[in-house]
C-alpha cells in the first residue's frame, strides 16, 4: 500500500467512527450517508439475491451428470463462486433443476413429478444434447427433449458440455433471473422463435427492422396468429 | 480350443444328451460356436456344466439376436467360460417368432436371471421356469418387443425445409 | 395387461418384495432362517427411488426393511434405457463407436475397445503395434479416471466428503491428457476400427510422465485419509460379504470377484491386445467385504500407473492406424496425388467399410468386470446386431445377496462399493 492509500483508508476509518458516534453534522453527514445508501427496486434486489444463491436439485441421469458433478465437485471448475454449490436432493428445497442426461420414457413422468414438487420460483437448465433434443439417440426409448413436458429456461448444448459451458449456461440463467435475458443472436436477426427473418440491422442503434413479406414462412406464421 | 476340439465337444453332447441336440458347429478365428436345437438347450447346458470331462461352469453372457431375413428368426446365445482352461464356448439356438419358448437356465446358472428378462423384454422369447419374467428395461405396460428387426426405430422425424410445414411447431 | 404374462402371476405381485408370510414360512434365500423370536410385526417396504443422490445414476431399489435390517432388495432398472443397441443397427460401423461409448459412460474407451476388437476379428484385421500401445495407455488412464470418480462418489456416500474434491481434482488431470490426444474430455471417439484416430501430440508423453510422478503420492494421501479412519473402517470392514461360489454363480467379475479372493483378470488370464508385454500384478482381496473392494480398486490404480509407464517406455514407432485403405481413411496429403486414395476416402465416408458375414464376441477387462461386445455382421456396411455384455448389469444381481440381513447403512455402503454405472446397466 502506498502512502496515499494508507492515508485515505485512515480518513475513511475516522469518518466512519464519527458517523457511528453521531458526531457528524450537515454536509459531512449527508455525504457519508450517500456513500452507504443504495436505491433500487424491490424486484431487482430480490432477483439479485435469487440469482446469487441458486440451489440446484441434485439430479443426474447419465454422462452429463459426470460433468455436472465435476462442475460442483472439482476444485478447478467450482460452482460455489456463483453461489450454487449447495445441492439439495429434496425438490422442496431446491430451485434449479439441471437435467443432465438422456430422458427415457420410463423416467419422464418421474421428472415431471419432481418438477411439480419444486416451489416457485424455479428454473430448468437442460444440459447436454440428449436433454435438449433427443441428442444422437433418435429412437423409441427417449423423449425427444425435456421441453416436451417441462418448460426449459436454458439449453446447454454439448455431448457432454464442458464444465465451463455449463457454468456459462448458469451465468446466462443468472442474467435471465435478473430480468435482462441475453437474447444473443435473436436480437441481431430479429428471430421469431428459432426462425430467422430477413431484417435490416442497424449497427449504430442496434435496432432491427423486419422487411415486410421477406420470407414466406414468417408470413404464414403471422397469418396464423391473427 | 480349435475346430477339432469343437467337433469332439459336439460329438460328446450328441452322445450325452440326444442325437439331434446339436444342429451345427462354427469356428471363426478362435471362437467356437455350438448350435443346439431349442428343445435341448437346457439339457445340453446341464451336460456341459456338470457331466462333461471339460466342464463349463460359468455363464458369462446370455443375449438374443434377430436374424430377420433368415428363418428361424430369433437366436439366443449363451456364452460359457471355463476359468480352469481359460476358454470360451458359445452355445446358440434359433427359434421361430410364432412360438418363442425356451426352457430357462436360471436353475443352472443364476446369472441368467436378469439377462433372460432382458431377452424377453427386447425380443419376446418366453423362458419357461423363470422365477420372475417381466420387463426389465422398458416400462412395464409397454407393448411390443423393441429390438426385433421389424419394430420401427421410433423417434422424431428430422425437420428439413421440405417437410417443415407438416409438423406443428411449438409456437403454433 | 401386457400381451405376455407368461407366469400367470399378476405384475404387481411379482414386483413386490418379501412379505411377512413368506419370511415366516420359508426364509428368503441367502438369509439364515428366521426364528419366532426374530420376527417382529412390521415389515416396511420403502422405495429408494430413481431420484436419489445422483452419483450412481437412476437406480430404483425396492427395499423391505424390518427396523434397520434389510430383509430384501429388488432393484428395478430401465430408467436410462436409451435403445443404443437398436440405434447401432442403423449406423455404419465407425459411427457405432460413438453410440457404444456412451453405454458405460465412465469407461468409454473400454466400450470402444471391446467393439473395435469384435469388428477387427470379423474383418480379420491386424492392428499395428503403435496403435495397440496407444490404446493400452488410454485404457489404463481411463481405468484410473474411472476408479478416481468411483472413490470420489463412494466416499461421498459413506460420508467422507473430502474425497469428492480430491478425486475430481485428480480426475481433471487425466481428462486434460485425454483432451490433448482426443480433443474432448469425455467420449472422445479416439479408438477407431483398426487403430486410433490420431497420433498423440508432442507434449503428451511429458505431461503423462508428470502425472505418473504425482499420482502415487496422491494415492498415499487418499489412503492416509481413509485407511486409518475409524469410521471408514467400521463401515466397510465386514459388511456386504458374499461367498465366492455365489459370486461365480451370479456371473460377477471384476474387482468384486477379486476382492473375494478369486484372481480372475482377463488382462492376465486371457490376454488381449498387448497386455502380454507388460509386467503388473493383480490385486486380490481375502474376505470379500466392502473394505477389500476399496483396497483392490486403489491398488489397481497403482498397477495401472505401472502399466502406463511401461507402455510409454516401450512405445514403438509406426502407423497409428491400419494401413488397409479399405478400412481406415487415407492420410489427407495422399488425396491430392492418388486416385485410389480419393476413391477409398469417398467410399469410406459415404458408405463405410463392409464387413463379411459372421458373429464375434470380444471380452475385455473394464474397471467393473468383463465387458463383452457381440457383433453380428451381415455383409453390409451396417452391423446387424450389436450387444454389449455390461459388467454392471450382471454385477447388480449380487446386490440382494450383499444387502440381506445387514443394516441399511451397510446396504448404502455396498451399493457404493458395487460401483454400478446405470448407463451400462440400462444401455
Amino acid at each position: 500500500m502506498t502512502r496515499t492509500r494508507v492515508d485515505e483508508l485512515r480518513v475513511r476509518q475516522l469518518k466512519a467512527q464519527q458517523l457511528l458516534r453521531g458526531e457528524l453534522e450537515g454536509e459531512d453527514l449527508e455525504q457519508e450517508i450517500e456513500k452507504r445508501l443504495l436505491f433500487t427496486r424491490l424486484e431487482e434486489a430480490q432477483n439479485w439475491a435469487r440469482k446469487n444463491a441458486l440451489f440446484p436439485l441434485g439430479f443426474g441421469l447419465a454422462c452429463c451428470a459426470i460433468e455436472m458433478i465435476t462442475v460442483v465437485g472439482s476444485p478447478r471448475n467450482d460452482l460455489s463462486r456463483f453461489g450454487a454449490e449447495v445441492i439439495r436432493f429434496s425438490p422442496r428445497q431446491a430451485d434449479m433443476l439441471i437435467l443432465s442426461g438422456r430422458v427415457s420414457i420410463k423416467m419422464a413422468p418421474i421428472i415431471r413429478r419432481l418438477y411439480d414438487q419444486m416451489l416457485e420460483p424455479k428454473w430448468v437448465i437442460s444440459m447436454g444434447a440428449c436433454a435438449s433434443s433427443a441428442g444422437m439417440f433418435n429412437n423409441y426409448a427417449l423423449v425427444a427433449g425435456a421441453d416436451k413436458f417441462l418448460p426449459v429456461d436454458i439449453y446447454v448444448p454439448g455431448c457432454p458440455p464442458r464444465p465451463e459451458a455449463l457454468i456459462y449456461g448458469i451465468m446466462k440463467l443468472q442474467d435471465k433471473i435478473m430480468g435482462h435475458p441475453d437474447m444473443g443472436w435473436r436480437e441481431r436477426y430479429g428471430a421469431y422463435g428459432t426462425e430467422e427473418r430477413e431484417v435490416k440491422y442497424d449497427p449504430a442503434t442496434g435496432a432491427v427492422a423486419p422487411e415486410p413479406g421477406s420470407r414466406r414462412q414468417t408470413e404464414r406464421l403471422d397469418a396464423a396468429r391473427t | 480350443m480349435d475346430a477339432t476340439g469343437l467337433e469332439l465337444i459336439a460329438q460328446r453332447v450328441r452322445d450325452g444328451v440326444s442325437a439331434d441336440a446339436v444342429t451345427g458347429t462354427h469356428f471363426l478365428r478362435g471362437e467356437a460356436t455350438l448350435e443346439v436345437a431349442p428343445a435341448a438347450v437346457h439339457d445340453a447346458l446341464a451336460y456341459l456344466r456338470d457331466a462333461d470331462d471339460e466342464p463349463w461352469p460359468l455363464l458369462m453372457s446370455l443375449h438374443g439376436c434377430d436374424y430377420l431375413p433368415e428363418e428361424p428368426r430369433l437366436g439366443v446365445h449363451y456364452q460359457l467360460l471355463s476359468v480352469e482352461r481359460t476358454d470360451r464356448l458359445n452355445v446358440k439356438t434359433r427359434l421361430g417368432v410364432e412360438d418363442p419358448r425356451l426352457r430357462s437356465v436360471v436353475d443352472l446358472y443364476p446369472s441368467a436371471e436378469y439377462q433372460e428378462r432382458e431377452v424377453y423384454d427386447m425380443f419376446g422369447v418366453i423362458f419357461e421356469g423363470h422365477p420372475d419374467l417381466r420387463r426389465i428395461l422398458m416400462p412395464e405396460d409397454y407393448e411390443g418387443f423393441p429390438q426385433r428387426r421389424d419394430f420401427p426405430m421410433g423417434g422424431e422425424p428430422v425437420i428439413f425445409t421440405f417437410n417443415e410445414h407438416k409438423f406443428p411447431r411449438w409456437y403454433d | 395387461m401386457t400381451e405376455g404374462d407368461p407366469t400367470g402371476v399378476p405384475y404387481r405381485e411379482r414386483e413386490a418384495s418379501v412379505t411377512m408370510g413368506r419370511l415366516e414360512e420359508e426364509p428368503v434365500s441367502g438369509t439364515a432362517a428366521v426364528t419366532e423370536g426374530d420376527v417382529h410385526d412390521e415389515l416396511f417396504t420403502i422405495n429408494i427411488g430413481p431420484h436419489h443422490p445422483a452419483t450412481h445414476g437412476v437406480l430404483r431399489l425396492l427395499t423391505t426393511l424390518e427396523a434397520e435390517v434389510v430383509r430384501d432388495v429388488k432393484p428395478i432398472i430401465g430408467y436410462v434405457h436409451t435403445g443404443i443397441e437398436k440405434s447401432c443397427e442403423d449406423q455404419e460401423y465407425w459411427k457405432v463407436i460413438t453410440f457404444v461409448e456412451r453405454m458405460d459412460y465412465l469407461a468409454y474407451y473400454f466400450n470402444a475397445q471391446a467393439y473395435c476388437m469384435a469388428v477387427e476379428r470379423l474383418l480379420r484385421e491386424e492392428v499395428p503395434a503403435r496403435a495397440e500401445y496407444l490404446r493400452v495407455i488410454h485404457l489404463e488412464l481411463n481405468r484410473i479416471a474411472s476408479h478416481l470418480f468411483w472413490i470420489a462418489t463412494a466416499a461421498l456416500d459413506i460420508g467422507a466428503i473430502t474425497m469428492l474434491w480430491w478425486g475430481c481434482r485428480d480426475r481433471d488431470l487425466v481428462l486434460d491428457l485425454f483432451e490433448m490426444s482426443g480433443g474432448q474430455r469425455i467420449h472422445t471417439r479416439y479408438f477407431q476400427v483398426g487403430g486410433v484416430m490420431e497420433d498423440i501430440p508432442p507434449g503428451f508423453e511429458a505431461k503423462t510422465r508428470e502425472f505418473l510422478k504425482v499420482m502415487p503420492q496422491r494415492l498415499d494421501q487418499y489412503l492416509s485419509l481413509l485407511d486409518r479412519n475409524e469410521i471408514w473402517l467400521r463401515r466397510t470392514k465386514g459388511t456386504g460379504i458374499v461367498p465366492v461360489e455365489r459370486l461365480l454363480e451370479l456371473g460377477v467379475t471384476g474387482p468384486l470377484l477379486r476382492a473375494a479372493g478369486h484372481p480372475w483378470d482377463l488382462r492376465t488370464a486371457m490376454p488381449y491386445s498387448v497386455y502380454g508385454d507388460f509386467d503388473f500384478n493383480v490385486p486380490v482381496g481375502t474376505v470379500g467385504d466392502n473394505y477389500d473392494r476399496f483396497r483392490v480398486r486403489i491398488d489397481e490404480m497403482r498397477e495401472s500407473l505401472r502399466i502406463v509407464e511401461q507402455a510409454l517406455d516401450g512405445l514403438p514407432e509406426g502407423p497409428y492406424i491400419t494401413t488397409n485403405r479399405k478400412v481406415a481413411l487415407p492420410p489427407r496429403h495422399e488425396l491430392a496425388t492418388s486416385m485410389e486414395a480419393l476413391i477409398h476416402h469417398f467410399k469410406l465416408v459415404t458408405e463405410g467399410f463392409r464387413v463379411p458375414p459372421g458373429e464375434a464376441y470380444a471380452a475385455i477387462e473394464s474397471p467393473r468386470g468383463e465387458l463383452g461386445c457381440f457383433v453380428v455382421a451381415d455383409g453390409s456396411a451396417k452391423p446387424a446386431r450389436v450387444h454389449v455384455r455390461d459388467p454392471s448389469f450382471v454385477n447388480l444381481q449380487a446386490l440382494p445377496d450383499m444387502a440381506r440381513g445387514g443394516l441399511i447403512a451397510d446396504f448404502i455402503a455396498s451399493v457404493a462399493m458395487l460401483d454400478p454405472i446405470l448407463g451400462g446397466v440400462d444401455r
